[in-house]
């Protein structure tokens, strides 16, 4: 009887211990996180859901959390270790369910804002998603309790989330326009803002849509390259002109130090934006700049001011040199299709061309004179491929006219070869 | 030179040279059986020509060869620069390259007419068996000459040309993969290739086929032109003849200066195009084709269907085509006995046959 | 004494075969001599003097078809590489105070190694190699 309780007694003491000691560790943040790190044989999270057939949709074993083990307790908490849902999805094992669309910034900056967990994973990760994002339009819609509006999992994904540089990746560069263009390329969806609609498909039409979607070009801008990512143009910006130097360098600096980038400044216009548009920037040509129909010097300026004759004089000499620069690009590939050596030609053709591009780049400088330098270097070397051409014609004639000599020595000796056999067999 | 021509300045210093060999070597015997080679004059006597365009148009090779060789460069990354380099850079390079090429192709059709004259008038027939082989022998030898020569500029066109002609080549049951692998030097067309075929093209096929040339001249020389039935039925005093030395040479001569001069308007007028450089890794071009003599085999297979009984279509094919060949080369053993009524021969038929079959095929490949 | 038609011939001849000799002659000893460029493939090229090149400078040399961009460094050593930008094939240039080469069409920036070091261009520079032989500067393909 004294054992028998004894032993209860050290029963229920060994119980109690065990139940004040396991909350008290599963208490612990870092190991509640950690948990699917654990020396767990088996993740039965993953294991349980996925024999159910009750995976959330998206789910992919290539997701960026599973893969470290993170798996689905990293996120909802609980305990990965057991099998038994009621205990694996309790709250007092962590278990915090879904979260409502408004608390997912808070759900996922509980790591990714805390430098300190995140550097064990990524130590050059950024760590200030969430507040850029609630300096965002869709950050600041959300706390009014916007339920259309973006959040982390409507980019990112929830369950199939792949780092940016990864191509299957939904913020990867060349799908970041159909993952804006889901919600803002919408008319529907998008009704209630009262904003266009029509960017993806401007986009898509432009000089950047085509580089980057046709050509997989990914030196060519998506939305966040202009936009920005998780502060997507916060409230108060009404233009992004400045954006567009950061690859178009010599453009933008032309222009700020022109007399015409200080008077867009004085106006308060968009910089580039005002000539080029925004999403639909298509490809540049020499009738954008001058005084004929298509140019958008026009939209300003008007016969009689300096503007304009500036504009045409700008005009006729880019559209001179691009002539002159087609006429020796024609003679290039006649002398190469005639047969002769097209290789100083092609090379004094490339000096030219690139001239072309310097002097269409110097149409932001808004100074014919500058412009006119460039194109009368242009001019020299097209003309020097049009003479190098010449040369080859001529030689190719050269060529023929020998011919015609060699052929009447040759005619000259066939005679005297058929008058001596003629001769000899008279004679026989 | 035998005193016969010259002029009267030259033959005291000619005749005194003459006598110093011939007392070393005594060569007046060869000479004066030389001389009293007689070519039959008769309506066919044209033919009689072709067999030396033939040999000129080798001469010229050669010596357009020896000169390309001086700039061409046989490894792929400068074998197309080289003849970019020939025809563009070098003096008088284009002309030296456009009539290479051309007079190769010459050289194939004349072959051509060359052996069918001789069919046609039955000059293989005994005692001439053996100079119809080695003549035969010398057609293969030829059209390996211009299969091999077509690659060396590494263009796009003969990239692919000598991968369909050497996969071909590999479809021969039992030896044709091994020959396959034994000509590209490799599993695929590779610059290995190209060193092999250049080796082919400049040095084995031309010590084979001078050796050849060289007997098969030998015995033309020993047994003298063949004439056509309708002369040898005429007594020896109607027979019209001419001698080799100096008459038939001369107008040899006249002909191949004229051939010669076609060259160069070839040359000039239709030069021969660069094409783009090979590039092993992209996909075949639109419309490769072999060169004009190996149409008709080539359009021949692609014609026949995948299966024929219990063997593929083109090993049927090229199956055929040997043993054709070999029959055609066994002429001389074969012929069929003439018909007694007249009409035209079993074996000119066939030789017919044969022409407008390889005309319409290869005109039938270029149309496709 | 009147010509025959005899000597006619022989004159026709003679002269008619000098003519031919000389107009087959000359193109064949032309072809032989080489001309100023003595190779197909440009294995290599001569891009001037080396004590006549600033440091911290370049310059543009054409390579056979292509354009090879040619910079001294500031510590003396020549680097020679494609001069056309893998990006949209710009030709690239030297910025002595970037010490980087720079394409100026999208803003592509390449290091002294030829590495695409940032904007749009997603392959390096092919590198070619730069021989000082007497003071003359040789560039030629990398081996």
């Amino acid at each position: 009887m004294r054992n028998r309780l004894r032993f209860a007694w050290v029963a229920l003491a060994l119980c109690a211990a065990t139940m004040a000691v396991t909350p008290a560790a599963r208490a612990d943040e870092d190991e509640e996180r950690a948990a699917g790190r654990e020396s767990a044989a088996v993740d039965h999270c993953v294991a349980c859901h996925t024999e159910e057939d009750l995976l959330p949709e998206g789910h992919l074993a290539a997701d960026v959390h599973m893969k470290p083990g993170l798996s689905c307790a990293g996120c909802h908490g609980g305990d990965p270790a057991s099998d038994d849902e009621e205990i694996a999805m309790s709250p007092a094992a962590g278990f915090r369910g879904v979260p409502s669309k408004k608390d997912i910034p808070a759900f996922c900056g509980r790591c990714h804002s805390d430098i300190g967990f995140m550097r064990a994973y990524q130590p050059r990760i950024p760590t200030d998603q969430v507040g850029q994002y609630f300096t965002s339009v869709h950050g600041q819609r959300l706390k009014e309790g916007d339920k259309k509006v973006a959040d982390c999992t409507s980019c990112h994904s929830s369950h199939g989330i792949l780092p940016a540089s990864d191509t299957r990746s939904t913020v990867h560069a060349l799908n970041v326009p159909a993952t804006c263009g889901h919600c803002h390329g919408d008319a529907d969806y998008m009704a209630s803002y009262g904003i266009p609609t029509d960017q993806l498909s401007k986009f898509a039409g432009s000089v950047h849509g085509v580089a980057l979607l046709e050509n997989q070009d990914t030196g060519a801008p998506a939305c966040n390259d202009c936009h920005g990512n998780h502060g997507a143009t916060p409230p108060g910006i009404s233009s992004i002109g400045q954006v567009c130097g950061h690859c178009h360098v010599n453009n933008m600096q032309y222009f700020t130090d022109s007399a015409m980038g200080r008077a867009f400044v004085e106006e308060g216009y968009h910089g580039c934006e005002e000539c080029h548009g925004n999403h639909a920037v298509d490809k540049t040509s020499d009738t954008m700049v001058g005084t004929g129909e298509g140019s958008v010097c026009l939209d300003c300026h008007a016969d009689g001011d300096t503007g304009f004759e500036a504009a045409g004089a700008i005009h006729s000499e880019l559209t001179q040199l691009d002539a002159l620069y087609g006429d020796a690009l024609a003679a290039q590939e006649n002398v190469q299709r005639i047969g002769m050596d097209d290789v100083e030609i092609a090379f004094m053709l490339q000096e030219a061309h690139q001239s072309l591009i310097q002097a269409r780049t110097l149409v932001h400088t808004f100074d014919p004179e500058r412009v006119k330098t460039k194109t009368d270097e242009g001019v020299e070397k097209a003309k020097g491929a049009l003479d190098a051409a010449a040369e080859q014609v001529k030689d190719h004639q050269v060529r023929r006219r020998g011919f015609g000599l060699a052929t009447l020595f040759t005619t000259v000796l066939a005679l005297a070869l058929f008058l001596w056999i003629r001769q000899m067999e008279a004679n026989a | 030179m035998t005193p016969e021509f010259g002029t009267g300045k030259s033959s005291g210093t000619a005749a005194r040279v003459f006598a110093w060999v011939d007392e070393r070597f005594h060569i007046s015997p060869l000479l004066d059986y030389m001389r009293h080679k007689q070519v039959p004059v008769h309506r066919d006597t044209l033919w009689y020509y072709m067999g030396g365009v033939s040999l000129f148009l080798f001469m010229v090779q050669v010596a357009s060869g020896i000169l390309l060789v001086l700039y061409y460069k046989p490894d792929e990354a400068s074998a197309f620069e080289s003849v970019r380099f020939i025809s563009t850079k070098v003096s008088f390079g284009w002309l030296i390259r456009s009539v290479h090429s051309w007079s190769a192709n010459l050289m194939v059709f004349f072959v051509f007419v060359h052996m069918f004259s001789t069919f046609f008038t039955r000059a293989y027939k005994k005692p001439r068996e053996l100079t119809w082989m080695t003549g035969f022998v010398m057609l293969v030898l030829v059209m390996g000459f211009g299969f091999t020569g077509y690659l060396l500029p590494w263009n796009e066109l003969a990239f692919f040309a000598t991968k369909v002609g050497t996969d071909i080549a590999g479809a021969v049951p039992l030896i044709g993969n091994a020959t396959k692998i034994l000509l590209r030097g490799g599993e695929d067309v590779t610059g290995a290739t190209l060193t092999r075929f250049y080796a082919i093209h400049i040095a084995l096929l031309p010590a084979i086929f001078t050796a050849i040339l060289g007997i098969h001249l030998l015995f033309v020389q020993r047994q003298g032109m063949h004439e056509p039935e309708s002369v040898q039925k005429l007594p020896p005093e109607r027979r019209k003849m001419m001698p080799f030395f100096p008459n038939f040479l001369l107008r040899d001569t006249l002909l191949w200066l004229m051939v010669l001069n076609m060259l160069l308007f070839l040359a000039v007028f239709f030069p021969w195009e660069l094409g783009e450089k090979a590039d092993p890794f992209a996909s075949a071009p639109q419309g490769i084709r072999p060169e004009w003599y190996f149409m008709f085999m080539f359009q021949t297979l692609k014609l026949l269907p995948g299966h024929v009984w219990f063997m593929e279509g083109e090993v049927l094919g090229i199956m055929a085509f040997m043993v054709m060949g070999l029959a055609w080369m066994l002429v001389p053993f074969w012929e069929m006995k003439r018909r007694p009524d007249g009409r035209a021969r079993p074996i000119t038929i066939i030789g017919v046959v044969g022409i407008i079959y390889m005309v319409v095929l290869t005109i039938w490949g270029y149309l496709v | 004494m009147a010509l025959t038609r005899r000597d006619f011939t022989k004159l026709l001849l003679g002269g008619g075969l000098l003519g031919w000799l000389g107009s087959a002659l000359y193109p064949v000893i032309s072809y032989l001599k080489p001309p100023k460029v003595p190779e197909a493939n440009v294995q290599s090229v001569k891009a001037g003097l080396a004590s006549a090149f600033a440091v911290n400078t370049a310059q543009i040399v054409k390579f056979g078809r292509k354009p090879v961009i040619l910079v001294r460094s500031e510590s003396g050593e020549f680097r020679a590489f494609s001069a056309t930008c893998t990006h949209l094939d710009c030709i690239v240039q030297y910025r002595g105070d970037l010490k980087q080469i720079w394409c100026a069409c999208h803003n592509g920036l390449y290091d002294l190694h030829g590495r695409n070091v940032s904007g749009p261009p997603p392959r390096p520079l092919d590198e070619y190699a730069v021989n000082v032989v007497s003071d003359e500067i040789l560039v030629s393909r990398m081996a």
